[in-house]
């Protein structure tokens, strides 16, 4: 079989019928795949909160605008036989080495001491500001109580060691955890 | 033409990233980690045979003058299903290669095979193509990964050897650029003593 | 964000070649000599700007308002290549010098990943449109820097002896990391 003549028809037809076969063909797909992308989604949300909270039954997730930033911050409570076992909030920060946004999950007893925090979003520096998923940077907020304790780095005067050549990156995880404590003394664990 | 020669032209006399040069972008983007190059070349290749296939089946109706934006729709496609497959079941390997999903649109490598392979062969070549071009070009970012990786992190594939930092500069930007260097100086040596 | 700090960091701190690696292939490609990567950078600046402010208004105003952003790669990737196309016919027509210039360059950067690149992280970052164009513009003389020093490197590189495995593209590679190295020096600045 010969080759199609160029045309102008031919050429405006044939372009027309790919692209049409093509987005058809993404439509279907992007439909099969809508479901998985949101469950997969939510695993992650929920394996971070897992991660930073005690074991809890249910959950009660809504959005609050923290009093600095412009993106809203979601608030989790876990709770177990309904009594509050701690809250998960969602919060980030904008000010990390990469333009990406960082985004943490900080977990709260009841009692308002920290249990643990969990990096689910970030493009830092690899073999720097990456660090700050390891559990050597991470642990240092862990069972803190942010009334007591200065949630900077040394460099500015605080109580966490920044990670070395990362101190962006380090400022940057403090002022997210800062955030979610802010959010939570406003909000209050009680509600 | 001989189906072997074909397929393994990929991994030595043609392979993309040593001799040809192609796709250098994601090459040195995304291979900070063995793993992360793997995952890159798997869905490149997966990619390349896709758009092989079509091309090599509808070349006869496209009209040459729109030959280009008719192959770039195709390739368009098949990474838009990457993106969406790989965001579903691989959620975590998605967001560490980032937007060099989407780059792989304008890899010269799938473009040249389209434009250069599969628009003039049968089906059966251009599959064999794509599948040895992918391949060989998988292959390429996992070498380079794992040698980041162990000199960089003294890990391979996430297990970790070193206890501590290893020499950070290998994962690092310019760490890519160095080792893709020593790499391809190593093969045109192995080439020329063959 | 400052427009300060998105400036110093897409031409800096993370260059778009040296940090990011787009646009890899014309750094590698067209960089043998001064004039060629400045006329190369001038093509990119160019498509790149326009090419930011067309696909940040079509994702913003028609893919999200349909809930069809999945289709953005297929898009994007057309949106350049016809606007590529266009450009090339409207320097021939308003400014033959220009098309002089840049003509040449511009069939190369339908496949320069360093514009879909840029186009992609603008709608990401959600940046509003006139960061989009700050950022473009600052990515593209990052790019422009980047050319111009490596194009400068190899010049001189050519006339040197080196050991016969290293010669070409090894040595450019090797010489590039040690750039990059050189501009990770940026790190403090923001």
């Amino acid at each position: 079989m010969g080759k199609k003549e160029s045309t102008f028809i031919n050429m405006v037809l044939v372009l027309f019928v790919i692209t049409a076969v093509a987005s058809l063909a993404l439509g279907g797909i992007y439909n099969l795949t809508k479901e998985p992308i949101a469950l997969a989604k939510k695993a992650k949300r929920e394996r971070a909160i897992k991660e930073v909270i005690p074991d809890f039954d249910t959950l009660i997730s809504y959005k609050v605008m923290p009093a600095t930033g412009k993106d809203s911050v979601t608030i989790s409570l876990g709770y177990k036989n309904d009594t509050l076992m701690g809250t998960a909030i969602a919060s980030y920060s904008n000010n990390g080495y990469d333009p990406t946004q960082i985004q943490l999950m900080v977990g709260f007893l009841p009692n308002g001491i920290i249990k643990n925090t969990s990096v689910t979003q970030q493009k830092e520096t690899p073999g720097l500001g990456v660090k700050i998923k390891d559990a050597k940077f991470k642990n240092q907020f862990m069972g803190i109580n942010p009334a007591e304790f200065n949630l900077t780095v040394t460099k500015d005067g605080g109580d966490i060691d920044a990670i070395t050549a990362a101190t962006i990156t380090s400022r940057a995880f403090c002022e997210a955890v800062q955030q979610a404590n802010d959010v939570y003394q406003k909000e209050g664990g009680n509600k | 033409m001989n189906q072997w020669k074909n397929f393994t032209k990929g991994f030595v006399k043609e392979n993309a990233v040593f001799i040809l040069l192609l796709g250098l972008c994601p090459t040195l983007a995304v291979t900070s980690s063995a793993e992360n190059g793997l995952g890159m070349g798997l869905a490149t290749a997966f990619v390349l045979v896709g758009s092989n296939i079509v091309v090599s089946l509808i070349k006869n109706f496209i009209p040459d003058k729109v030959r280009i934006p008719a192959f770039i729709v195709i390739i368009a496609s098949f990474v838009t299903i990457v993106e969406l497959v790989m965001q579903a079941y691989s959620p975590a390997l998605f967001d560490a290669l980032g937007i060099f999903i989407p780059l792989i649109v304008v890899n010269c490598l799938v473009l040249g095979r389209a434009e250069g392979f599969a628009s003039k062969q049968g089906l059966v070549s251009s599959i064999v193509d794509g599948v040895g071009m992918g391949l060989g070009f998988t292959y390429a970012l996992f070498l380079l990964g794992s040698v980041r990786e162990i000199l960089g992190s003294g890990a391979w594939m996430g297990m970790k050897f070193i206890p501590g930092d290893a020499i950070l500069i290998f994962i690092m930007s310019p760490g890519a650029f160095l080792v893709l260097g020593y790499l391809i100086a190593l093969i045109n040596k192995l080439n020329k003593t063959n | 964000m400052d427009y300060f700090v998105i400036i110093i960091s897409a031409i800096f701190v993370s260059n778009i070649v040296l940090a990011q690696f787009l646009g890899i292939c014309p750094f590698l490609g067209v960089s043998g000599k001064v004039s060629t990567s400045l006329g190369m950078s001038g093509a990119v600046l160019f498509v790149m700007t326009i090419a930011t402010i067309v696909t940040w208004l079509i994702y913003n105003y028609v893919l999200v308002p349909f809930g069809i952003t999945f289709l953005q790669t297929i898009t994007f990737i057309l949106i350049i290549a016809s606007l590529v196309q266009m450009v090339e016919i409207m320097l021939k027509k308003i400014s033959p010098p220009l098309f002089q210039a840049l003509g040449i360059f511009l069939p190369l950067i339908t496949t320069n990943c360093a514009v879909l690149g840029v186009a992609l992280l603008t709608v990401g970052r959600e940046y509003n449109l006139l960061q989009g164009v700050v950022f473009a513009v600052a990515s593209a003389i990052g790019f422009g820097l980047a050319m111009l020093l490596f194009s400068g490197l190899r010049e001189h590189i050519d006339l040197m002896e080196a050991p016969k495995g290293m010669r070409g593209v090894p040595i450019a590679l090797v010489t590039a990391g040690i750039l990059a190295l050189a501009f990770m020096g940026f790190s403090g600045m923001v």
